[in-house]
């Protein structure tokens, strides 16, 4: 993943312009575990924001998976985030009207168009991976927080993906699962090499990443 | 997932009506009242207007070819053409005649030949004078051959006393004409027509057509009699004929106007009023159902809108797991579709109870059904389709709106 000169602007051409982003330069390997540090309000969910492709930069260019994607319309866009990027939200953000297990298989879902049983049964892995097999099958509404943010991450890997968006995924939960939530995102990014971006205010966690880098006022300080 | 065997956008759909459910419940059930009223208010209309036009077409025929009407031609002075200056300043009607229909026996096998024509019947009609004591009434006595004649009214329905059955000096008369004379069946009436012929005739049966003037007036005999004494030897003064489609009548009267040259009138010509009132009533429910279609479709917008904002963070995560804009689309495009359908089903079922409460309430002093009303298929099944329909027209707009969600707004809520 690269970005190059990457900027973001809101309410461009009026008079309410507000740049939030001004020229992101930053480059991830395969397999980087990386902390994304920085005060509130300084653009780090912005920033994930456009390397997620949920968002477009105002300027500069921006490459997932060795493609060049400022030129993408929306269904290219939607296609390479849907096969190549993981999101784990801070509030998790899962579907409170589908299972855990449901909730994992909805980005293949989303791929295939329809359900099938082996789409289940890499689900139930997954779900079992993070722990939760005695829970697949509850409403993920009915879990408590930290299972609902295990549940994400296994929804956020649920494609393979090469690059997992991690947006204070700790940042509601207690200590205790906290670490079992980020050990969980180490785990599979030490074994199947998939690329980290972690969001955190936490100095302990960030530490124990590959690298960190700090967002301050829009710019990339360290 | 319990729906295992449906794409994506089915399964998601049902998942957030049923997350819904309380949302879901009021607007199906506002669809089915809606379409309850539509499907009962169709059956009725129909059902009304079925009976009105069955009520009108049990005592007449559908088309009615008539003796010719006798005019006066002005006197023209003679031109090598013939169409000199016109030379009677005043031209005085002639008075009509009870005349024949010319060649009717030629134009009742032309008529019976035609496409969509069921029956044909000859008639010899004309006003007599009953005498009966001292009491003399004025008539109209219709000579008809039973075996055709009684295939466009049925005579034997109508009969209160006696019967049908024609003999050369038998004669039916109406319960009123009756009962003012104070006579009854196998009584003996005594008959003189304008043209001074006279004979006996015996009441073989007495009958109701429904309509207290028809009952003091009309009066029924074989043809050869009603001939004799209207003076009208082997003439008749109309062929009535009957039509397959009711509504095809006007139709098949100009066609037979333009093939025997005879003059035929149908019975929508005839009824003009009468038709207007039916076109009137049949403008007034297409105006009830659209306007009830369209409060039906502005529910379920509504209902979909609130929806798209309550969904919005939903939205804004299935985007971010690849989910399509056509995928979120068709998620809103079917909740449209089904809640219509949903509503539609349930209306279907309160048109049938109201139509089945009708049937059992809503009758007539002696206990008869006021008129009948039928469950037809076609009625529910064009109720589903287009509920189903405006289900997913209403959902069009809150769809798109969906489908065009910013995922980042979205996911902020």
């Amino acid at each position: 993943m690269r970005l190059r000169g990457v900027k973001k602007a809101f309410n461009p051409g009026t008079p309410l312009e507000t740049e939030v982003l001004h020229g992101i330069d930053l480059t991830l390997r395969r397999g980087d575990f990386c902390a994304v540090m920085g005060p509130s309000g300084s653009g780090k969910s912005t920033l994930l924001n456009l390397i997620g492709l949920l968002d477009r930069p105002s300027a500069g260019t921006l490459e997932v998976c060795g493609e060049e994607t400022t030129a993408l319309d929306d269904r290219a866009l939607t296609r390479l985030r849907g096969h190549n990027i993981g999101f784990v939200f801070q509030y998790h953000h899962l579907l409170t009207a589908f299972t855990a297990v449901e909730n994992v298989m909805i980005p293949k879902l989303g791929a295939r168009g329809f359900p099938s049983a082996q789409m289940r049964q890499e689900a139930q892995a997954l779900i079992e991976s993070v722990g939760l097999k005695p829970w697949g099958n509850n409403l993920a509404g009915n879990l408590s927080g930290g299972q609902q943010q295990r549940v994400a991450i296994a929804r956020a890997l649920a494609m393979n993906p090469a690059l997992v968006l991690a947006d204070e995924p700790t940042g509601n939960l207690d200590t205790k699962s906290a670490d079992a939530v980020f050990d969980l995102l180490r785990d599979f990014n030490r074994r199947q090499g998939t690329t980290v971006l972690f969001v955190t205010h936490n100095p302990a966690l960030a530490a124990r990443c590959d690298k960190t880098i700090e967002v301050v006022d829009g710019r990339i300080t360290g | 997932m319990g729906t295992a065997w449906l794409p994506l956008e089915w399964i998601v759909s049902l998942r957030f009506l049923r997350e819904g459910r309380l949302q879901t419940v009021f607007i199906i059930t506002g669809v089915a009242i809606g379409v309850g009223v539509i499907v009962f208010m169709s059956a009725l209309l129909s059902g009304m207007q079925a009976n009105f036009i069955r009520r009108v077409l049990s005592t007449q025929s559908h088309i009615q070819l008539l003796q010719p009407q006798q005019v006066t031609r002005p006197l023209r002075s003679a031109g090598r053409s013939g169409t000199g200056p016109v030379e009677g300043a005043i031209v005085q009607p002639p008075l009509q005649q009870n005349k024949s229909i010319d060649q009717w026996q030629a134009v009742v096998q032309q008529v019976r030949a035609m496409a969509g024509v069921r029956v044909v019947s000859p008639v010899a009609n004309g006003p007599l004078l009953v005498v009966r004591g001292s009491s003399t009434k004025a008539v109209n006595i219709t000579g008809i051959e039973p075996e055709s004649y009684y295939r466009i009214v049925n005579l034997d329905e109508k009969l209160l006393r006696g019967v049908s059955r024609l003999a050369a000096s038998d004669v039916m008369i109406g319960s009123e004409l009756a009962a003012d004379l104070g006579v009854d069946v196998g009584d003996k009436l005594h008959v003189t027509s304008a043209a001074g012929r006279s004979s006996v005739l015996t009441i073989s049966g007495v009958f109701d057509l429904g309509n207290r003037g028809s009952n003091r007036r009309d009066t029924f005999t074989t043809l050869h009699t009603a001939q004799s004494l209207l003076d009208m030897p082997g003439g008749v003064s109309t062929l009535e004929v009957t039509v397959q489609d009711i509504y095809a009548a006007e139709t098949i009267a100009q066609q037979i106007a333009v093939l025997t040259g005879v003059e035929a009138d149908s019975w929508i010509k005839n009824s003009a009023q009468f038709f207007a009132a039916v076109s009137a009533q049949t403008t007034a429910n297409t105006a009830i159902r659209f306007f009830v279609g369209l409060s039906v479709a502005f529910g379920i917008a509504s209902v979909l809108v609130v929806s798209v904002v309550q969904k919005s963070r939903e939205i804004g995560i299935l985007r971010a797991m690849g989910i399509s804009q056509g995928q979120i689309l068709r998620v809103f495009l079917l909740q449209g579709g089904l809640l219509g359908l949903g509503g539609a089903v349930a209306g279907c079922g309160v048109g049938a109870l109201a139509i089945f409460l009708w049937k059992r309430l809503a009758l007539n002093a002696d206990g008869t059904v006021m008129f009948p009303l039928e469950m037809e298929a076609p009625l529910f099944v064009s109720a589903l389709v287009l509920a189903g329909l405006t289900g997913l027209v209403a959902a069009f707009a809150p769809a798109l709106r969906a489908a065009r969600m910013d995922p980042v707004v979205a996911i902020r809520g």
